[in-house]
């Protein structure tokens, strides 16, 4: 057992900082670093970059175009990247259909798609929730019916990220209503231009647009787009949702928010001096800090035990559980650290490109809607109530 | 001990309820989000019609003869329709700080208009460097002739865009953070030198910055004793807390009885979702909640007026704190137990719950006021 870095990972890890410092823009870093949000560009020339180089599919095996990188080469790769103000690699074509493709997928499958998401040519995003199917997944109602070599779709998919800069949608469709739920589910690829294709833009309460409701109708998708066997495609969510939750624990970008909080913390006026000369609220952030380092280490473990050939298990739902917590809480002292200049409301400084200086200080601007916006962490991706429902069942045997 | 509302007093907040209810739908509030003033000159007018605006001074000042009680009931209805019309800082700061500082002209002259609709206020305290400390003031009033010259800045002005007259907290005499030393200035809102850059606020309130490039005002601008205006900011702030903690308990309850009414009709795994023990153990805590915010917004209300200053203090502090924490855990849990839903700007859920967030951060959050209120304990 060892936690220091051989000399060659260190070598490595230099090597990505050199990368992202030669491939990052200046101008993405810095919404990185001032709260803003990133428009497509600053996600898709990033994203490219990596693929030129080879990085953007990292947790896949060689085999499949990846790097078949070790566990450590990953952390170090994640870190490092978060560390420059990288945005966060959007994870639904590399991290979320692409492992689906190259696992159940036919041979034509893989050829097809997966250069395109190793090179983020080609965007794509998630349609598993429905209005009637959140935390109740297997109840989804999007309705698939074979006609010769086509399925005609119809339906609607609700908080679907990005579906307004995506090309293709991967799709959990109802094949078979006369079985069980989840028996009567198959993974279905759609491209966005199919004439039926709808996408709703839903406005989040920080007044971003991120999400989307996707209306499917009479959508005629070639049978040669069905991951897996028809009614199986439960099993391809299963194992989409299990890598999701591993990734969605946000270790290395709540490390660049505590010492972001920091550095707030040592700027903020407080009587003649700074919030950094508060002992109640420097605990504080000392606290949040030792959750953050007590979720890496659960999250290290469990990646020393994939290194080893183990599969993750139930138990990474607690890092989703963990890592959600400590996102919104990282968020919320960052608005208290920033106080009465938390209220002003300048949606300017968050989505548009401005000579505008902000009300209060640069830090101000993003600091309420980010403890607003933050609040969907312990809702997506399984919500906390459901997280904990596995891991009572599936790791307690309650 | 008696703690029921009077006869007239539940008829107050049986009109206060029904204003709320009417005016403040959902679609509704978010056309008035939409006007430039952010609020309706109507709706204002009405509130004159009623006595609210005078509901709480004395007769001889003009007023109802009303008291802390009055404001905690209107306040309450207020949080319940996330009502935007200016009366906390036009009536409750503006309004409070004239008639508990003002000379028997400038009650005639701003409190009198007030009470009748026509005239409104701000109160400008806050500087980049204030933080929550109301004595952290650097806005410079310096003699000029008869009368002042003042220059510097003020910072998230609630109400500055709509108000007639701003009453300025400045600084005429001691070093940074001193009590001493600070003076209220009641100034023209197009008073020469005075510039704003005006925003709305996260919870669809305006606000403004306010430069003051050497305005000048005259001797009788001064509201109170020059170099002693500490008490009166801080018994009005005082009263303003306990007024924001009625409008909480009022968010509360809307915001709660949301998500009852979302988690009894909700299905998801065949059935609603309230069936789940662990959804009905939250949706119980934040009733607790919910309770505990509305006993010691009483009780606040109840002190406001003691003439012990240590006891008012430590009544609103002690309510700050509660309705932090009980705003904050109704407001996370609603969001939650919504799902999805409770994260967009398409329910009254989220608003409510960025009006709550916004309440712990106004004049002092959870944690100043703990440690306000432990000074005070500890001292005694």
């Amino acid at each position: 057992m060892d936690l220091s870095l051989k000399p060659e990972h260190k070598a490595f890890a230099d090597e990505v900082r050199a990368f992202a410092r030669e491939n990052l823009s200046p101008a993405t870093r810095e919404k990185t670093f001032s709260g803003k949000h990133y428009d497509r560009g600053d996600h898709i020339v990033w994203q490219k970059a990596l693929g030129k180089k080879g990085w953007l599919a990292y947790t896949w095996p060689k085999k499949y175009g990846g790097p078949g990188w070790d566990v450590t080469q990953r952390f170090l790769f994640e870190n490092v990247l978060a560390e420059e103000g990288a945005p966060r690699i959007l994870p639904f074509g590399p991290k979320m259909v692409g492992p689906v493709i190259y696992t159940f997928g036919t041979e034509e499958q893989k050829e097809r798609f997966l250069p395109g998401i190793r090179s983020s040519e080609v965007s794509w995003c998630q349609g598993y929730s429905e209005p009637g199917a959140g935390s109740d997944l297997a109840n989804l109602r999007t309705r698939a019916v074979r006609e010769g070599d086509h399925y005609i779709v119809n339906g609607q998919k609700t908080w679907t990220s990005f579906a307004h800069w995506g090309d293709w949608i991967f799709c959990l469709v109802r094949t078979n209503t006369e079985v069980k739920p989840q028996e009567g589910i198959s993974f279905l690829l759609i491209d966005m231009k199919t004439p039926g294709v709808t996408v709703r833009p839903i406005i989040m309460t920080d007044g971003a647009h991120h999400v989307n409701d996707v209306f499917l109708d009479n959508v005629k998708v070639p049978v040669e787009n069905l991951i897996g066997k028809e009614n199986e495609g439960w099993t391809c969510a299963k194992f989409l949702l299990a890598n999701e939750r591993l990734g969605i624990a946000e270790v290395p970008s709540s490390k660049r928010g505590v010492s972001m909080l920091r550095q707030i913390a040592r700027i903020e006026p407080l009587d003649g001096g700074t919030l950094a000369d508060d002992p109640a609220f420097t605990a504080q952030i000392a606290d949040i800090d030792l959750q953050v380092q007590a979720l890496e280490m659960s999250e290290l473990r469990v990646l020393s035990t994939m290194a080893q050939g183990g599969a993750p298990g139930p138990e990474v739902s607690t890092l989703k559980v963990r890592g959600s917590e400590i996102q919104q809480r990282i968020a919320e002292l960052t608005m208290e650290a920033v106080g009465e200049y938390a209220q002003p409301y300048q949606p300017g400084m968050l989505f548009h490109d401005t000579n505008e200086t902000p009300i209060g200080p640069d830090h101000a601007p993003p600091a309420a809607p980010r403890y607003f916006n933050m609040r969907k962490t312990s809702i997506y991706g399984g919500s906390t109530e459901i997280q904990k429902n596995i891991v009572s069942k599936m790791v307690l045997g309650l | 001990m008696d703690l029921s509302l009077s006869d007239e007093q539940k008829q107050l907040q049986e009109s206060a309820e029904r204003f709320a209810r009417e005016k403040y739908t959902f679609d509704n509030r978010r056309k008035i989000v939409a006007t430039e003033r952010g609020w309706l000159p109507e709706n204002w007018a009405q509130f004159a019609e009623l006595g609210w605006l005078g509901m709480a001074f004395s007769e001889e000042d003009g007023g109802y003869g009303g008291g802390p009680i009055e404001t905690m009931i209107v306040m309450e209805q207020f949080g319940k329709g996330l009502v935007l019309e200016p009366f906390l800082p036009t009536v409750v700061l503006g309004g409070g700080m004239i008639a508990r500082a003002g000379s028997a002209d400038q009650k005639a002259a701003l409190l009198a208009p007030m009470i009748e609709g026509k005239k409104q206020f701000a109160f400008a305290w806050l500087e980049r460097q204030s933080r929550y400390n109301l004595a952290d003031v650097s806005l410079k009033a310096t003699k000029e002739g008869n009368g002042w010259s003042l220059s510097g800045h003020k910072g998230v002005v609630y109400n500055a865009a709509s108000a007639d007259e701003i009453i300025v907290l400045a600084r005429t005499a001691g070093s940074a953070r001193e009590p001493k030393g600070l003076t209220l200035f009641v100034v023209d809102a197009k008073a020469k030198g005075l510039s704003r850059r005006d925003y709305p606020t996260q919870d669809a309130l305006r606000a403004s910055e306010l430069t003051f490039d050497k305005v000048s005002v005259g001797a009788d601008a001064v509201l109170g004793k020059v170099d002693d205006a500490f008490p009166t900011v801080e018994e009005a702030v005082d009263r303003a807390i306990v007024a924001l903690c009625a409008e909480a308990t009022g968010c509360m309850d809307a915001i709660n009885a949301a998500t009852l009414e979302y988690i009894k009709t909700r299905k998801q795994f065949g059935v609603a979702i309230g069936k789940f023990q662990v959804l009905q153990h939250r949706m119980v805590d934040c009733f607790t909640n919910a309770q505990e915010a509305r006993s010691m917004t009483l009780m606040a209300s109840l002190k406001i007026d003691d003439k012990d200053p240590t006891v008012r203090a430590k009544a609103a502090s002690g309510a700050k704190v509660q309705i932090g924490k009980s705003g904050k855990f109704c407001g996370q849990s609603a969001v939650q137990m919504h799902g999805g839903m409770g994260v967009t700007d398409e329910m009254a859920v989220s608003h409510y719950f960025k009006r709550l967030t916004m309440i712990d951060l106004m004049f002092g959050n959870q944690q100043h006021h703990l440690t306000r209120y432990s000074n005070l304990a500890m001292a005694a």
